[in-house]
């Protein structure tokens, strides 16, 4: 949350910088909520730079994925600035998609990780909703302990395993 | 063939072994086991494989025989009259097989054997097959279910087959091979996972779940047709967790169209599909009893997964494991009596099993990570995938937990095997 308000704040600020001589008119302006009040990408646009803000790294919407406990699907803080992120970006562009893919480790049985990992992938989904995204933007689902990232067998690789990863419309 | 009763009798009567072996299943160790001598059938060196070593092989991997060292003897006699019954006996050998193997003049083979009784010094029974080449290992099989039913009074199961997943590198394939392991067959190659691998009860079918379109996809393949399988469930979200009813009609599967894994029941055809769990947690993993009239599943609706059983057409499930917090992938035995399923027990997954009438539960295995147990058709044993090595092989136990063996499928990573029911009569 905090890291999403200072990137916000930031951008915002850059942004009033670029664009105060064409607003020095106006007397005083109190000082707008910076986050609302600017869009921030309009004001811009430089004609040959276009970085697309899901895969610039400095965007909340370049983090695609949310790692959990053993046996666990609650969604821990740490990664509610990215979800708020792409919530938002999801609201604001509605014609995107999003899959959202649950993965586990491979302990237990396959079927019950396939339910596991869909649990996982509704949870993102329900945040993501809850953050200006609509039920029919995202589609979660379940690749339960069958595509792991990593394939040693130790905890090292299996809490890299136990994740839900974010995938744009042409990203899968 | 007519006098598998009367055999039965008379074994039991003259052998203490055979008597522990019909009827005792929990006694156990080696002395139950039937001591068996198969003689090498003459002229069997003109068929591709040796008929004489895989029926022993069979009989063996069953757990049930025990073969008898058959060397030193002259040349293997053909007929009942040439048998030298006292050496025999002295070898320590309750029955014999005889046989031998010619070709004829299409160009075909026949092989006939005989069954024989070493202290009444009678014939059993026998059977004379005619075969090509390429049907000589069913052939064998097919030799070694007629002693195993003569003997235990129960069917065989070498003749029928197995289905199991491989993962070769980034290569996924499902395939059928012969309950040993053997002749193994590509039905699906894919680059993404296949998981879940169901045969119908006729055989003739499998449902399996394909990750080609980036999600779980359920499908059916019509294993005698060649053409590309139709999904049957490809809603929105993860569709998993195919099983048959036992007649064939309908699958139970676990989709989460409506939010939450749960499970649904459709027409083999996919159609027809309606709902059967209401919870806010997660169904998986159904499974028909043999009547079809209710179904075991997973669920952690109390907090942890543990099996219930439900009616087939919906309704109140009442709770059936409680020792533990993880008891999943319930598998009902086709005479229904038993349940076998995976418990976690300190950390290690453990086939275990249930007598469903006493409730009493048997651990059968010691392995780390040992997960999806299937029966073969006759009870006896339980195929399961564990790994050895941190590769996936599969590994059978009887049911009574005595009898162990590995399964000498030569591949990269095998899991999730499915054995398949008997075929014909």
């Amino acid at each position: 949350m905090k890291k999403a308000l200072f990137s916000a704040l930031t951008l915002a600020l850059l942004y009033g910088c670029a664009s105060t001589p064409v607003e020095t008119e106006k007397p005083v302006p109190p000082a707008p909520p910076p986050v609302q009040a600017q869009p921030p990408v309009r004001p811009v646009q430089p004609p040959a730079v276009q970085i697309d803000p899901l895969k610039d790294p400095n965007s909340g919407l370049s983090k695609r994925s949310v790692f959990y406990e053993y046996d666990k699907y609650d969604i821990k803080d740490e990664y509610r600035p990215v979800l708020q992120a792409h919530g938002k970006y999801l609201a604001e562009n509605r014609g995107k998609k999003m899959l959202v893919q649950g993965n586990c480790d491979e302990r237990g049985s396959r079927e019950y990780n396939i339910a596991l990992g869909q649990r996982r992938a509704e949870g993102v989904k329900r945040m993501l909703v809850l953050m200006g995204a609509t039920e029919a933007q995202v589609e979660p689902v379940s690749l339960g302990e069958e595509k792991p990232r990593c394939v040693d067998h130790n905890e090292g690789c299996w809490s890299q395993n136990r994740r839900s990863d974010m995938l744009y419309g042409g990203e899968y | 063939m007519t006098r598998p009763a009367t055999f039965v009798a008379a074994l039991l009567f003259l052998t203490g072994a055979a008597r522990a072996q019909l009827t005792i299943e929990i006694i156990g160790g080696g002395a139950n086991q039937i001591p068996i001598a198969v003689l090498p059938f003459a002229g069997e060196s003109a068929l591709p494989q040796s008929i004489t070593e895989i029926v022993e092989q069979d009989l063996s991997r069953s757990g049930r025989f025990r073969a008898i060292f058959v060397g030193g003897v002259g040349p293997p006699p053909t007929e009942i009259a040439q048998v030298d019954f006292p050496e025999w006996k002295s070898r320590l050998a309750d029955a014999l097989v005889i046989g031998q193997a010619q070709r004829l003049p299409d160009g075909r083979f026949e092989v006939r054997f005989r069954l024989l009784d070493v202290p009444k010094q009678s014939q059993i029974g026998g059977i004379a097959f005619t075969l090509t080449a390429a049907q000589t290992r069913l052939t064998a099989h097919k030799i070694a279910d007629f002693i195993y039913e003569k003997l235990t009074g129960e069917r065989g199961v070498f003749s029928t087959r197995i289905a199991y997943i491989v993962k070769q590198g980034p290569r996924y394939e499902l395939r059928v091979a012969d309950a040993d392991g053997q002749n193994a067959q590509s039905i699906l190659i894919s680059p993404e996972p296949i998981m879940s691998p169901a045969w119908s009860p006729d055989g003739a079918r499998m449902a399996y779940v394909s990750f080609q379109n980036k999600k779980p996809i359920l499908f059916v393949q019509n294993l005698t047709a060649s053409k590309q399988p139709a999904p049957v469930a490809n809603y929105r979200g993860s569709n998993s967790a195919p099983a048959w009813s036992p007649d064939g009609r309908q699958l139970a599967a676990v989709l989460t169209k409506d939010g939450g894994s749960q499970i649904y029941l459709m027409n083999a055809d996919g159609t027809n599909l309606r709902r059967i769990t209401f919870s806010g947690g997660i169904d998986t993993e159904p499974f028909f009893t043999p009547d079809g009239q209710s179904i075991y599943f997973t669920s952690d609706r109390g907090g942890s997964p543990q099996i219930y059983r439900m009616p087939a057409s919906g309704g109140e499930p009442v709770r059936v494991t409680f020792e533990g917090d993880y008891n999943v992938s319930p598998r009902v035995s086709p005479d229904g009596k038993m349940l076998a399923y995976i418990s976690r027990v300190s950390g290690r997954f453990q086939l275990m099993v249930m007598d469903l009438d006493s409730k009493q539960v048997q651990t059968l295995t010691d392995g780390q990570r040992d997960e999806s147990p299937s029966f073969a058709p006759n009870g006896r044993i339980i195929l399961y995938a564990t790994d050895v090595e941190n590769r996936g092989v599969l590994a059978a136990v009887s049911s009574d937990g005595r009898f162990k063996q590995r399964l000498g499928i030569q591949a990269a990573d095998v899991r999730e095997p499915s054995w398949g029911p008997f075929l014909g009569n």
